[in-house]
């Protein structure tokens, strides 16, 4: 009786996820990922049917991403990696691959084709910016204004943040020289293709921090990327930057009266790494997890959640309406023609190399 | 009687020397006594000794440079960090061959990151020098100075030489000199220039900010603890559910709280302009500045100062105050005179409590001080999870540690650490 019980359970399980009960595979995931309405949508896209998938299996989520860096140096150093697979941007992804701290990956391999049977490495393309790095999403950090606060006249370029006398009011900026110093040199004049450049020498950095310099007493500094909508809701910041899709929840969730300015838009990428020297039991899970969750289908999903275009070439024609509202997410795509015409092309690689630099510089200038 | 009294030690009962049996019971029970705080002493060296004794050791550990360049720090003995040469082809080749076995290992980056704290800019050289060496065959495809020039002319650079030969000990005094805007470089000790001095005015503003603190703390607290001695124990008790029920509410949401009601269009402002205080496009900046963090900081903070001072005046009997006015004292010579001396251990234990919760203090500065009203632990925060730099960090703790200890001493010197009192 027992054993007929026993071989059942068997074998439908065996019928749903032919590998998910492998010995080998650890029962426990541990995610980290960013929080907010951006985990909300990786719960709905990856992790909720993978657990549907695969009863048993516990996901532990740990919203650290933004500090992913500085925790796995620690634990890589304490020698006791607890986490199974990470969130991270792009250059981030690429400082922790050069330091060991990320598994080197075999595209091809390891993830899925696309449904026309093109091998993962061409469908993702150039987004592939590191060995240990699988893209997910394109996301871009733009300004968001107050459209009852700024005036007759709505902002039309990014210049017009440092602008105090035609916008008057606090503005609120990210914690960190990414993007900050592009936005500074380019509105003080750089031509857009020169500003890595300039920014690479003292003379422009300095340029960069003068620039800024003219509106530090109206900035309000971020660090989580929920922090901007909470501003511009209450009314204490007039326009700020933030990620595209905390700004879209904001306005077509929320109904804030919140104004998108697209001019000069950062691109940059998310993605996930996995940590090097994870136990085999938890590896197999993570590869399995990941080849799951990154397929041409769950990328697109991810889309019906939240407005940030799919990593995945073949993922795009499938992206169609927000899963609760209705709308049509591709006009709030960062990838939208109507939005992508004065882009800001974001140089992962120089900040990689250049980021323990620039962040000495930039924090003795925050704190003066 | 008189027999046992005679030369020779006084014996026990059991005939061993009394002494002797004496000095074995009272080992007996201070051994025994030592069995029972064990628990606590192992938590306590294991939980707070170590880690501050680790942390404290980081602040001067310089070991990677060495592990990781180690034919590159001999080669460089012989080279004189003061003439203007570069280095010889020597050096260059054990650089080649450290770094490609740093760059197989991937450990390449941490000796950039060392290095990069005391010369912003070498980081770079090293992290993209890494990845072409990895591919290079270092036995045989000299010469290796103009190789590695070629790849990268931050090599030709004469400072970073310099650095990597001053950094290349196991022990460095770079990160305190750091923690206090100066640099150790081959010329020896000099002062930073203006624009990367940041960490003593952190220091003098964390301290300046603590006291003020600490006085706005007594301000408050005094009235309230004589009243909560004073009253009638019923309604001294509703009071001091007053004063408890903040103490106990979750940190996190005490500070957030202060971010509603200060900020601009916060309720204290929009009641102001609703009165008509201030004008609606001239509301008050309360916070994400020194204000905010002081306003925040002594509400947080003020149960510390009171719980003490309320102990303290509870035992001061209420006769003293009516014999001094008896004998013709007003009110306030009465209070001043005879009252006050009497509080002062309370208000000393307040302030010693205050002033060193204050200092380390770092979540609310971080949530409403904006820039200006961050303090030191802030950043030392940023330099333990998100610089990664920990050296700096713990030598910036260490001397966080040191002030306090430094202000705890003069304390005793001045007020006497007997006259504080917890109640």
């Amino acid at each position: 009786m027992k054993m007929t019980k026993l071989s059942a359970l068997a074998m439908t399980t065996a019928l749903i996820a032919p590998a998910a009960f492998a010995e080998d595979m650890a029962n426990e995931l541990t995610l980290v990922s960013w929080g907010g309405s951006y985990q909300a949508s990786q719960t709905k896209a990856y992790t909720e049917p993978y657990m549907a998938a695969n009863p048993g299996v516990k996901i532990i989520w740990d919203e650290s991403s933004a500090e992913a860096v500085a925790k796995l140096r620690a634990m890589n150093e304490a020698g006791n990696v607890t986490w199974d697979l990470v969130d991270a941007v792009a250059s981030d992804s690429m400082r922790l691959c050069d330091e060991g701290l990320a598994e080197e990956l075999d595209h091809d391999a390891d993830l899925a084709a696309a449904p026309d049977g093109t091998p993962a490495s061409e469908d993702f393309g150039d987004l592939l910016v590191s060995d240990c790095f699988v893209p997910q999403i394109v996301y871009s950090t733009t300004f968001g204004y107050r459209t009852d606060l700024v005036g007759a006249e709505a902002p039309t370029t990014v210049c017009d943040v440092f602008d105090l006398a035609k916008f008057p009011g606090k503005r609120a900026l990210q914690k960190r020289p990414i993007d900050n110093m592009e936005w500074a040199l380019y509105c003080d004049g750089v031509a857009k293709d020169d500003i890595y450049d300039v920014l690479g020498t003292d003379e422009g950095v300095a340029r960069g921090l003068a620039k800024l310099d003219t509106i530090k007493d109206s900035v309000v500094w971020w660090s989580a990327g929920a922090e901007t909508p909470q501003l511009l809701a209450d009314g204490e910041v007039v326009m700020g930057s933030t990620f595209n899709g905390r700004l879209f929840s904001a306005i077509a969730e929320q109904n804030q009266p919140i104004g998108m300015l697209w001019d000069m838009q950062s691109f940059d990428l998310d993605g996930r790494i996995v940590p090097a020297g994870l136990p085999a039991d938890r590896k197999a899970r993570v590869m399995h997890f990941l080849k799951f969750a990154t397929d041409t289908q769950r990328l697109a999903d991810q889309a019906a959640y939240i407005s940030y275009g799919p990593a995945r070439a073949s993922s795009a024609p499938l992206v169609g309406k927000h899963a609760e509202l209705g709308i049509d997410m591709a006009p709030h795509m960062p990838t939208d023609p109507a939005n992508a015409g004065n882009v800001h092309t974001y140089d992962y690689e120089w900040w990689a190399d250049n980021r323990d630099d620039l962040d000495a510089k930039f924090q003795a200038w925050l704190v003066k | 009687m008189s027999d046992t009294t005679q030369n020779g030690p006084v014996l026990a009962a059991d005939g061993t020397p009394l002494k002797r049996s004496l000095a074995k019971a009272l080992r007996m029970q201070k051994i025994r006594a030592l069995m029972l705080i064990a628990p606590l002493l192992l938590f306590i060296l294991v939980t707070f000794i170590l880690p501050v004794g680790d942390m404290l050791f980081r602040s001067v550990d310089n070991r990677i440079v060495q592990e990781v360049l180690p034919t590159t720090v001999s080669a460089l003995e012989t080279w004189d960090p003061a003439s203007s040469e570069l280095p010889g082809e020597a050096v260059f080749a054990a650089l080649a061959v450290d770094m490609k076995a740093a760059a197989e290992a991937k450990v390449h980056t941490k000796v950039a990151k060392r290095l990069n704290y005391e010369n912003p800019g070498l980081s770079s050289v090293f992290r993209k020098s890494g990845r072409k060496i990895k591919k290079w065959d270092v036995e045989n495809e000299g010469p290796y100075k103009e190789r590695l020039i070629e790849l990268n002319d931050g090599w030709a650079d004469i400072e970073l030489w310099r650095t990597l030969k001053t950094y290349s000990g196991k022990r460095t005094m770079g990160y305190f000199l750091n923690a206090v805007d100066m640099k150790l470089g081959a010329e020896g000790v000099t002062v930073r220039p203006e624009d990367e001095r940041i960490y003593n005015t952190m220091l003098i503003r964390t301290m300046r900010m603590s006291l003020i603190i600490t006085f706005s703390c007594i301000m408050l607290g005094y009235p309230v603890a004589w009243l909560l001695a004073n009253l009638s124990t019923r309604s001294a008790n509703m009071l001091m559910i007053l004063v408890l029920l903040p103490f106990w509410t979750s940190l996190l949401v005490r500070t957030s709280s202060w971010k509603i009601l200060l900020q601009q269009q916060g309720v204290i402002n929009d009641v102001l302009v609703w009165i008509g205080i201030v004008g609606d496009d001239n509301r008050l900046v309360l916070i994400n500045n020194e204000l905010g963090t002081i306003i925040a900081m002594t509400h947080i903070l003020l149960p510390f100062m009171i719980l003490p001072m309320y102990s303290v005046m509870q035992t001061i009997q209420p006769t003293y105050l009516r014999a001094a006015k008896s004998l013709g004292a007003t009110n306030w010579t009465a209070f001043w005179r005879v009252y006050f001396p009497q509080s002062v251990p309370g208000i000393g234990a307040g302030s010693i409590l205050v002033f060193i919760l204050a200092v380390g203090y770092y979540i609310t500065p971080a949530l409403v001080g904006g820039t200006k009203g961050t303090f030191i632990s802030n950043l030392i925060a940023y330099h333990i999870s998100t610089s990664g730099n920990w050296g700096l960090g713990a030598a910036l703790g260490a001397i966080l540690l040191a002030v306090v200890l430094v202000l705890y001493w003069v304390y005793d010197k001045i007020v006497g650490i007997d006259n504080v009192k917890l109640g």
